[in-house]
């Protein structure tokens, strides 16, 4: 197993993951630093091959959900523990609802695929009080389908963007363009933020991309990096060395503080990308960096 | 006291960042708290020096920083853990708050134990707050100063606040002297993945504080925890304190610089009163977890609260001068000195 640097570019935080490892990797990690504090890109790519699967959720599942404790001042809210759209629906519209309209002592929620986390100030709402708050607001929830945004983002695959299209074409027994095409030709769901800032965890890679991750992480990819892998696609927003293989890449900015919207994408909206070649990526690179967001809009 | 001043970073060793109370909101979108790794100690700095509890402070590592103040005096405060500080070679108490005169050079170096203290201004030090906190994020490079930890020759902008000028004293605030040797823990919210016997040995074994032990997580040397359910889950959210046992089963606690959801079974969550008595430990400390109810945890959250951190009491520990006033106002010929006088 080849060790992780954990130190390399922006730090063991991100400088490492099990993307790049197998059953072994845990030791591996181990041996490295806090590698493990910085498990669930690798989970999440394993749970996203799951998540193709398509067994959709089991009967518990469309039940009531659980109320765990994460200590006393967070809740998480279970719907289920598999990776389904249908699940991250109930997570999102449970959302939505609480958003609408917060119980007293509500910090903040964290949708996940399949659970909501609620952190709370418990001198201001008791877990009970809490808990009635979260039912009446899935009744109310429940009903409404969250019509989510389309998102059309500029994707340029030529070779010096798409720096690793035709390793991953290889790997997976196709041309290189069709490859691109099926990328290209595919609707993403975004199901969760996690891992770094506007890291976003998109599903519907079609099975036919589902290239297995690196055995070790390359050298760190470019801010905007389309990344592939384990059968997930992820937009990369920071630098970082990865076991995914980089297809393409955005000049939309996922992820850009100072603009009056830092954040373009929520979870539960959907995403295609559009090819566009170098000259144009450049063109559209300085509009973002102007703070312009070019990625088009609409509703799905 | 008025306009502004610089409070100059002369030195200072890795790790020591500006800190809030942690940025809020947007978790959501895979974005790091931060904020202080002893909260309660960030809070008794600041009110030392008349600030709310979540105002920005230096979190100062066991690397130490020596600063002084630039263009106006500066009142500052330094609590936590049992640092060694002194002003102009003259040593003082850990956790005391003092007007450093420009050029005056206060130092904080690792002292007898602790692992952060926290160095607050009296006034506001001008850093742009980034989605709504100045608490840095070094590895995300976000808050603070440039998204970094401080570094030599930094110069932190800062509107003092009008204050009469203090003369070194003691930051009465027992609360900071905790027992280091229990951490107070809420099981859950997975802590299904583990049977009994891996529960009741996971809140036996004596636990040591790994050398591996940043903001980010506190790593625990000890017996391996075994799992019952594999240690595999579909990634939900992470609180700070949550224990995550990876594969190997060596526990991992969150702290502050956290990602916001993560894969491993989280096998109980330390309570928010006792994250900072974990925050302090040095690598080496031997502590045992002691699981608690939800309602332990929630008084042990409303005792914390009403604690006058906001506002400790100051008593004078050194006298750099003795005004007239100062000097009269001491009733000297009765020969009854007052409690205070005990502390000089």
């Amino acid at each position: 197993m080849t060790t992780v640097d954990l130190n390399a570019d922006l730090g063991e935080g991100f400088g490492t993951d099990r993307r790049g490892g197998d059953a072994a990797m845990p030791d591996a990690l181990g041996a490295a630093g806090t590698a493990r504090a910085v498990p669930e890109a690798g989970q999440d790519l394993d749970q996203g091959l799951r998540g193709t699967s398509d067994l959709g959720p089991t009967v518990a599942e469309r039940s009531g959900p659980r109320f765990l404790d994460a200590g006393e001042a967070a809740l998480v809210v279970e719907f289920g523990q598999s990776v389904d759209p249908a699940l991250n629906d109930r997570v999102l519209a449970l959302d939505a609802a609480l958003r609408a309209a917060p119980p007293e002592g509500l910090r903040e929620c964290v949708p996940t695929y399949r659970s909501l986390m609620i952190h709370y100030d418990p001198l201001r709402v008791s877990r009970a009080a809490l808990v009635e708050a979260v039912e009446t607001a899935l009744e109310a929830g429940r009903a409404e389908a969250r019509a989510g945004t389309l998102w059309t983002l500029p994707c340029c695959y030529e070779p010096g963007f798409g720096e690793d299209l035709d390793e991953a074409a290889d790997r997976l027994a196709l041309a290189p363009d069709a490859l691109l095409r099926q990328h290209a030709g595919a609707v993403y769901r975004v199901y969760m933020y996690g891992f770094a800032p506007g890291f976003a965890y998109l599903g519907g890679l079609p099975e036919a991309l589902a290239v297995p991750r690196r055995p070790a992480p390359r050298p760190p990819h470019p801010a905007g990096a389309i990344l592939i892998g384990g059968g997930l696609c992820a937009v990369g927003t920071f630098p970082m060395p990865t076991g995914w293989y980089v297809v393409g890449r955005t000049p939309e900015r996922l992820y850009a503080p100072e603009r009056a919207e830092p954040f373009l994408i929520q979870a539960g909206d959907s995403l295609r990308f559009e090819p566009v070649d170098a000259a144009a990526f450049r063109a559209l690179e300085r509009r973002t960096e102007g703070g312009e967001v070019v990625a088009r809009r609409e509703a799905a | 006291m008025s306009g502004t001043a610089v409070l100059r970073i002369l030195s200072v060793g890795p790790g020591t960042t500006l800190q809030d109370g942690g940025r809020q909101g947007y978790l959501r979108y895979g974005i790091t708290a931060a904020g202080p790794m002893d909260r309660l100690a960030h809070a008794t700095a600041n009110g030392a020096v008349g600030s709310g509890p979540e105002v920005t402070a230096i979190e100062v590592s066991l690397g130490g920083i020596e600063v002084t103040a630039e263009g106006a005096p500066l009142t500052v405060a330094v609590a936590g853990g049992a640092f060694a500080v002194s002003l102009g070679g003259q040593a003082l108490v850990p956790n005391v708050a003092l007007t450093l005169e420009p050029g005056a050079v206060l130092k904080v170096r690792a002292g007898a134990a602790g692992a952060w203290c926290y160095l607050a201004v009296a006034g506001d030090l001008a850093v742009p707050p980034v989605l709504g906190s100045t608490a840095t994020h070094s590895r995300s490079g976000i808050g603070g100063l440039d998204g970094r930890a401080l570094q030599a020759g930094d110069g932190l902008p800062v509107r003092p606040r009008p204050i009469t000028a203090l003369p070194p004293s003691r930051i009465a605030a027992p609360w900071l002297d905790r027992d280091l040797d229990r951490v107070r823990i809420l099981l859950g919210p997975q802590a299904d993945y583990f049977d009994a016997e891996a529960l009741a040995a996971f809140l036996a074994t004596s636990w040591t504080v790994s050398t591996r032990n940043d903001r980010m997580a506190c790593f625990l040397d000890g017996p391996a925890v075994r799992h019952a359910k594999g240690h595999d889950i579909v990634s939900d959210g992470i609180a700070m304190g949550a224990i995550q046992v990876p594969g190997d089963g060596r526990p991992i606690v969150l702290m502050a610089d956290r990602q916001p959801t993560g894969g491993y079974p989280k096998i109980a969550t330390v309570i928010g009163p006792d994250l900072g008595r974990l925050a302090q430990m040095r690598p080496g400390s031997r502590f045992r977890f002691t699981a608690v109810s939800l309602e332990e945890a929630v008084a042990a959250r409303r005792a914390e609260a009403a604690l006058p951190f906001s506002a400790p009491t100051l008593e004078p520990v050194v006298r750099t001068h003795f005004t007239s006033e100062f000097l009269l106002s001491l009733n000297l010929i009765d020969g009854v000195y007052g409690q205070s006088c005990g502390q000089y």
